[in-house]
């Protein structure tokens, strides 16, 4: 399904007009198209290198994970080494072509696959582990390993990722920390800003910047390594990372309760910090109507218990000594049911169970895209505003009831994955997306939050970032970094910052 | 009827373990429930929901550490009435404590403290020592009846009628009496999770603790366990490039085409 690939924020037509415009736009930067003499330079440059006029091999990596974006590009670089990626970002910034880094492809603002036909730097063979320090639980292995596999290496070792996300089998740890990626476990581990110990970097000019490093404690200079950290591949491609890992828990519980009205998920969050304390990993909340097309496709315990609950909260406890967290466990869980906070829960009694209760939550995002046009918003809010959002939508939604407002999200961080979706209409509904654009985002920033929690700006929202994010001054400042990384703007061209106009 | 439902605690099914110098290592792992014992505790519960069965009490039995205590609130959490701890600190894993002892201590409850048992409910193994002895031993020193590998069990009249699992195929038993023994197997049904109210019931529901030696069993083992090692690490696969590659591996590497 062939969607218009630009922003459309304030435009909200997607006719030709519009689109050849924004395509001699963008095509009037420095940047030119690479051509077939482009792709034999840089086979001669690297070992493997994709390129091919049947569209339907490059298909999977021009195109994104929501569906909402297709790029055009004709090549992919599979550079193994971090000499290969730096050979090709050289002769790119020497002809002023665009490079989109790219790792597992799992983003859902389009920051991964080409606007045009920009080269995809692909860093799925940088997947190397290299060492493992287990007594200061510090990993250091190529941009490209897969999250999930590194979370079972480091297992074997007595240690988890900090990070947890539902894409884990297929996001890279290079996308993971050029995100800054959040997650199930932002809350008890802390961000990739907290964790990342040290990465090697090639800049848009082939040089190497080698920030890694094995030790957790350091201020000697400015911290070059938090630019990375988020920066969805517009300074530079990070090869290799050295990341904080931390040791596996002995014990590992996990609830889903059943809350009636969104204040009671408040309290419920309240007495979980309270009684939970340090042993509190995480705490995820779930609304009615998401859990209605899960339940289509997944068994939802409490189902079974024959009642309906407006929010499921799953709720889940890390810690050294099992019988010690099971106590406080209890405590906690008593202490919601005589209060009336809950209104039912189930504990998982085994480790099955405990991620059968995981994938429930963890499937909301794929079992929405099935159903049909998604339009997704995540977003930042104190959580007094936490749930306001949702119910604004739905008022503002009334007059178009085949627009449904499911709700998810990491509540105990304040962010809401907020997501409409048309079931059965898998194309996108303008009436719809003006009724929620800028009405979402004039929201949310009236409330002080943020429009993008954890997603980050991609192709989607980078227009938004003067105005619904960060001060004009501040974005100065931030183009004033680019283009000193980034002179040409080779890197992700289009997306991240607000694109010229 | 009343029911006796055997429940094991056990390494949980999800972890990986190690092998250590005495065997398998369980410091620091989590154990749960065996998922065989947790469906024969299911099944005891359906039968205790269905009123034609009339069952009066269903007793859970678990043999171990002190720990085993939760196991047993786990399964009086999900319905049983009351539990029995049989208390040792032998290793249940067939390292110390095996298969004959057990179905020996089992008799002894049923014989001493629970003689109005119709029903032993087992699971059919248990994931970590994967005999799968308890059930038929114990109907062996009963003299009862048993139907292992249960995969459906129906009423039928003053007995049962049981659906059992083989490598063949559906084998169905007929029990015409009880007292009997059934050893039950994955396809027997899903068993339910805790929910938080029965979990705060069962806080309050009875627990009897006996000691393993006060029985005048033999509880030394029968079988001598020579070596314990992890199966040899399985070779990592490799990617083909094209079919003439994998064409090539399948026959002479694999010699598994002429």
């Amino acid at each position: 399904m062939y969607s218009c690939p630009f922003p459309t924020n304030r435009f909200t037509s997607t006719s030709c007009a519009i689109i050849n415009i924004v395509r001699r736009r963008l095509a009037s930067t420095s940047l030119r198209s690479p051509t077939a003499k482009d792709f034999q330079e840089l086979s001669k440059r690297i070992e493997k290198v994709i390129t091919t006029d049947n569209s339907q091999t490059l298909l999977k990596y021009n195109s994104d994970w929501t569906g909402h974006y297709q790029g055009r590009s004709r090549v992919v670089c599979q550079p193994k080494s971090t000499e290969e990626v730096a050979s090709i970002l050289k002769y790119c910034n020497e002809e002023k072509i665009g490079v989109v880094p790219q790792a597992g492809n799992t983003g859902v603002v389009g920051g991964s696959v080409p606007i045009h036909d920009e080269v995809i730097l692909s860093l799925e063979r940088l997947d190397g582990i290299f060492s493992f320090d287990d007594e200061n639980g510090i990993l250091t292995c190529g941009s490209g390993c897969v999250l999930q596999n590194l979370q079972d290496k480091v297992a074997a070792w007595g240690h988890l990722m900090p990070i947890d996300l539902g894409a884990k089998g297929s996001c890279q740890i290079g996308g993971n920390v050029s995100t800054n990626a959040g997650g199930q476990y932002y809350y008890r581990f802390g961000s990739i800003h907290a964790n990342i110990i040290g990465m090697e970097v090639v800049l848009p000019d082939g040089s190497i910047l080698d920030l890694m490093s094995k030790i957790q404690k350091d201020n000697t200079g400015y911290d070059l390594k938090h630019l990375f950290v988020g920066a969805e591949g517009t300074l530079g491609v990070i090869t290799k990372v050295a990341i904080r890992c931390p040791r596996l828990p002995a014990a590992r519980n996990v609830a889903f309760l059943g809350c009636e009205s969104f204040d009671m998920v408040r309290k419920t969050l309240i007495c979980a910090k309270e009684e939970l304390g340090e042993i509190l990993a995480a705490f995820e909340f779930m609304d009615e109507q998401i859990l209605d097309h899960v339940g289509n496709k997944k068994k939802i315990p409490m189902k079974r218990v024959d009642r309906n609950y407006q929010f499921c909260i799953l709720v889940e406890t890390q810690g050294s000594n099992g019988e010690h967290d099971l106590a406080k466990l209890e405590s906690f869980l008593e202490k919601s049911l005589t209060s009336g906070n809950i209104v039912d829960g189930i504990v998982a009694q085994d480790m099955k169970q405990v991620n059968e209760m995981w994938e429930i939550r963890e499937s909301c995002n794929p079992i929405i895209r099935e159903i049909g046009y998604n339009y997704k918003y995540d977003v930042s809010l104190s959580l007094s505003d936490y749930y306001d959002i949702a119910e604004e939508m739905r008022k503002r939604l009334a007059t178009k009831p085949e627009a449904i407002v499911v709700n998810w999200g990491h509540v105990i961080d304040g962010n809401l994955h907020l997501n409409i979706v048309t079931p059965g209409v898998f194309s996108v509904d303008e009436q719809v997306k003006e009724l929620i654009e800028p009405f979402i985002f004039e929201s949310v920033v009236r409330r002080g939050g943020s429009i993008s929690a954890e997603h980050g700006l991609g192709q989607c929202k980078n227009n938004y970032l003067g105005k619904y994010a960060k001060t004009e001054d501040a974005v100065k400042v931030m183009k004033s970094l680019k283009k000193i990384f980034d002179p040409n703007g080779i890197m992700n061209p289009g997306k991240f910052l607000p694109s010229d106009e | 009827m009343k029911i006796l439902v055997g429940v094991k605690r056990v390494v949980d099914y999800a972890v990986k373990v190690r092998v250590g110098s005495n065997g398998v290592e369980l410091k620091n792992v989590k154990m749960s429930l065996n998922p065989f014992c947790e469906i024969a505790v299911e099944e005891a519960v359906r039968l205790k929901e269905n009123k034609d069965a009339s069952v009066s009490e269903i007793v859970a039995l678990s043999i171990g550490p002190k720990q085993c205590q939760e196991t047993l609130r786990t399964a009086l959490a999900m319905g049983c009435d009351r539990g029995i701890h049989v208390q040792t600190d032998l290793r249940g894993d067939y390292m110390e404590l095996q298969s004959d002892a057990v179905a020996k201590l089992f008799q002894k409850i049923i014989e001493e403290k629970e003689k109005d048992t119709d029903l032993v409910l087992v699971g059919k193994q248990s994931i970590d020592s994967d005999c799968g002895h308890v059930g038929p031993m114990l109907a062996g020193y009963m003299s009862w009846p048993q139907a292992t590998f249960a995969a459906k069990i129906d009423l039928e009249g003053n007995g049962l009628l049981v659906e059992r699992e083989t490598d063949q195929g559906t084998e169905t038993v007929r029990i015409p009496k009880l007292p009997a023994v059934i050893s039950c197997d994955l396809r027997l049904n899903e068993p339910r999770y805790a929910t938080l109210p029965n979990i705060m019931k069962a806080k309050k529901k009875k627990i009897d603790t006996f000691q393993a030696e006060d029985f005048g069993i033999d509880l030394e083992p029968k079988n001598k366990v020579l070596e314990v090692f992890e199966p040899p690490a399985r070779k990592e696969g490799i990617f083909v490039d094209d079919v003439n590659q994998l064409i090539d591996k399948l026959r002479n590497e694999a010699a598994v085409i002429p």
